[in-house]
């Protein structure tokens, strides 16, 4: 959130930040690769240790849990791409399910609460982006007030109650295969839907102006990028989406509880962040994020399967996500010394950063097991 | 620069690789420090993989000494059934989570699997899904709703928790009554939200009137949460006489801002606790009296029902009987609201002359 800070500092620093910044995009070319390499790894390491993993019925099972993240994210991306972030958009999930919930409870055709839903979310998206892109509040200001307002209006909705007893044709949407294959609607639906945004982020001008409010929002709107424009419209999508991927999610259920979805938003920007997207805005891919999401999924599957508790489950992808920001600081001081003093800094360094995570497993596994003994 | 690139690679495949192994070993009781020695140790399983060998009970949520407890229960059952009992459930009480973890269960094609939900109509479709691979599901503590599970072990009457707690804060109250207050846990927990109405329905009683129910705040099962929310009540209605939390994180965190803030013998907090947490509070008059099955009981009893289920000696019908060990016989139960259940018990009182019997 230093982006402006940063900004300042440039003229002096000019030139180093010039190298960093040059080293950088070198490495988040090459970050994809990163995680095309550790997908394999997973794979290949789970299929060793697991002779569930490599299931196509396991696999269609769990891809879906992992669907209304993947939704959230894209336009998670776009919003990340120009330096800003939307924390409020699994209460805006919450949010709109809820409300398609209360009205199925007050007996109203399933399609227009459905719709009334997705129109809700898409209200939401445009509170944010009136806030952010014509206002121009902080975004992480206006999506941590939007975060609470959204789930306590769920809360609102259904109270304690539920919304049960959705109807086959809309729990499909959830808990449905395409066409007889093994392929989740809601995974067929991601597909499609991360082509599109990947199109439009990489071969459109609305695309290159995301990177340019990103990279510079004083210079983009110098150069005419209608910024708070495009600003209020990715909200506006974000609402969009959160809200579908509320849908989902109770058709995934068959029911719906206003709490639902409660803390998905980490998840989400964990995946974007862990896909090479900068929190700063300017560089990631579309792809890399969706590859990040694969990753995480097939990661998550995989330690499931050899039951090894959640809670350390979420400390693996916690320090990959770690690890992922320490790599391009390493290769940006890396590359601004001069080659032949470099290796055994780098070396050192990296070293030192493998046993101090290498102590924490260690103490983590020394006091479970003490724990356990003692029991 | 290339080469940097192939350095750095490697060691965050190190690292990563080094991770999962060590995940890997510590919670398999496999050792499997390395991919040469796992690859050797993957035929063996897949032997496995026809016959199932681990029953698997699924809490709420980790690191909550009341499932804990239950899972005491649940191993000494699993010692005298001579079976493997896993104890796996979710970081926190939260349905996403906890349907992500029981899709690797499924996955695994485990045995049988014991639930507690964290949502009785989120778990349905997940519940029919383990049922349909030929797992059976047995849910204790808090159901899911009856078309996704065998049947419930039920550990009392929701009647009978909330009687005896409007009856408990009766007495602590007094001849005068007097405001009382309830410090639930999430305001979407099925069970306490079945006791609150209970609990409702009983202070419409006579002998109740003089008790007034000013709120029902909620704690989410968090200690801080449910600390601060008590100390809000305590400021808000000055006046209060009893609080009943039903829930064990709340009324131990409850009955300790009692304590901190100085209000014992003003303000009395009762509910449902465990001895061990409640000990010190039963003693220092906080808490004089307060409401429980027993939950390693409980989870002794899951892993005898689903191990019926498993060996084929019910088929999970109205009026299936099967033998738990130290417990007796049950015999499965059809009831309206609940569906096919079994009874665990009464619930029990703990007081002052009671509770050092009690160690758990």
């Amino acid at each position: 959130m230093k982006a402006e800070n940063s900004q300042e500092l440039k003229p002096e620093t000019l030139i180093a930040e010039k190298a960093e910044h040059y080293s950088l995009s070198t490495l988040f070319k090459h970050w994809e690769w990163m995680l095309v390499g550790l997908i394999i790894a997973v794979v290949l390491v789970n299929t060793n240790l697991s002779p569930y993993f490599l299931n196509a019925n396991n696999l269609s099972r769990t891809s879906s849990d992992f669907m209304e993240i993947g939704l959230m994210m894209l336009p998670m991306v776009f919003i990340i791409v120009t330096g800003n972030i939307d924390l409020s958009v699994a209460s805006n999930m919450g949010m709109s399910a809820s409300f398609m919930g209360l009205l199925h409870n007050m007996g109203v055709n399933i399609w227009v609460a459905a719709l009334a839903g997705l129109l809700l979310g898409t209200l939401g998206g445009v509170l944010n982006g009136y806030l952010v892109g014509r206002v121009k509040l902080p975004a992480l200001v206006v999506t941590l007030g939007t975060y609470a307002f959204f789930r306590g209006l769920a809360y609102g909705f259904l109270g304690d109650q539920a919304a049960r007893n959705y109807p086959p044709e809309f729990t499909y949407f959830g808990q449905g295969k395409v066409f007889g294959t093994l392929v989740p609607f809601s995974v067929a639906l991601f597909a499609v839907l991360a082509i599109l945004f990947g199109l439009v982020l990489h071969k459109t001008t609305f695309g290159r102006y995301l990177y340019a409010i990103g990279n510079n929002e004083n210079a983009a709107i110098y150069s005419g990028v209608p910024v708070s424009k495009i600003k209020f419209r990715i909200y506006v999508l974000s609402g969009f989406i959160s809200a579908l991927a509320g849908l989902i999610l109770a058709a995934r259920f068959g029911s719906t509880r206003p709490d639902n979805g409660t803390g998905l938003e980490l998840s989400v920007i964990t995946a974007a962040v862990l896909g090479g997207l900068d929190i700063n805005g300017g560089k990631g891919t579309m792809y890399g994020a969706a590859l990040s999401l694969l990753l995480i999924g097939l990661l998550k599957f995989g330690m499931g399967l050899m039951n090894i508790q959640s809670q350390v489950q979420s400390m693996v992808v916690g320090l990959l996500l770690i690890i992922s920001i320490l790599l391009p600081h390493f290769v940006s001081q890396i590359s601004s010394i001069r080659k032949d003093r470099i290796r055994w800094k780098s070396i050192l360094a990296i070293v030192a950063v493998v046993l101090v995570f290498a102590a924490f497993f260690a103490f983590f596994f020394w006091s479970r097991a003490a724990v356990i003994a003692s029991v | 620069m290339k080469r940097n690139y192939l350095f750095l690679t490697v060691a965050a495949l190190l690292v990563f690789g080094m991770a999962l192994s060590a995940c890997s070993s510590a919670a398999t009781e496999a050792p499997a420090a390395e991919e040469s020695a796992a690859m050797e140790e993957a035929a063996p399983m897949e032997e496995a993989a026809s016959t199932c060998s681990d029953y698997v009970l699924v809490p709420k949520n980790l690191g909550n000494p009341y499932f804990d407890t239950a899972d005491t229960g649940a191993q000494e059952a699993a010692g005298e059934l001579g079976i493997t009992v896993l104890y796996q459930g979710p970081a926190t009480a939260d349905a996403t989570e906890q349907i992500t973890l029981l899709n690797s269960l499924i996955a695994q094609n485990v045995c049988g699997l014991a639930i507690s939900a964290d949502d009785s109509d989120a778990l349905v479709p997940t519940g029919k899904a383990a049922m349909e691979a030929g797992i059976p599901v047995v849910t204790f503590d808090s159901a899911i709703a009856p078309d996704g599970r065998n049947f419930h072990v039920n550990q009392a009457v929701a009647q009978d928790i909330g009687a005896i707690q409007i009856q408990m804060a009766s007495e602590l109250a007094g001849e005068a009554g007097g405001q009382i207050a309830v410090l639930s846990a999430t305001s979407t927990a099925p069970n306490q939200n079945t006791w609150i109405e209970v609990m409702k329905e009983e202070l419409t009683k006579d002998e109740y009137a003089n008790l007034e129910l000013v709120e029902v705040v909620y704690g989410d099962d968090d200690d801080t949460k449910s600390y601060n929310e008590a100390q809000a009540l305590f400021t808000k209605y000055p006046d209060l006489k009893v609080i009943i939390s039903p829930t064990t994180v709340g009324v131990a965190a409850t009955a300790r801002a009692v304590t901190d803030a100085g209000l014992i013998g003003q303000v009395f907090v009762t509910g449902l606790g465990t001895p061990n947490q409640m000990r010190e509070y039963v003693k220092n008059g906080a808490s004089p009296e307060f409401a429980l099955w027993n939950p390693g009981d409980l989870g002794y009893l899951s892993v005898y029902a689903m191990h019926a289920l498993a060996t084929g000696e019910i088929t999970g019908a109205v009026g299936d009987t099967f033998s738990a060990g130290k417990l007796g016989d049950y015999t499965i139960e059809d009831d309206p609201d609940l569906g096919l259940n079994v009874l665990l018990g009464l619930p029990f009182i703990y007081n002052a002359d009671n509770i050092d019997d009690f160690d758990w």
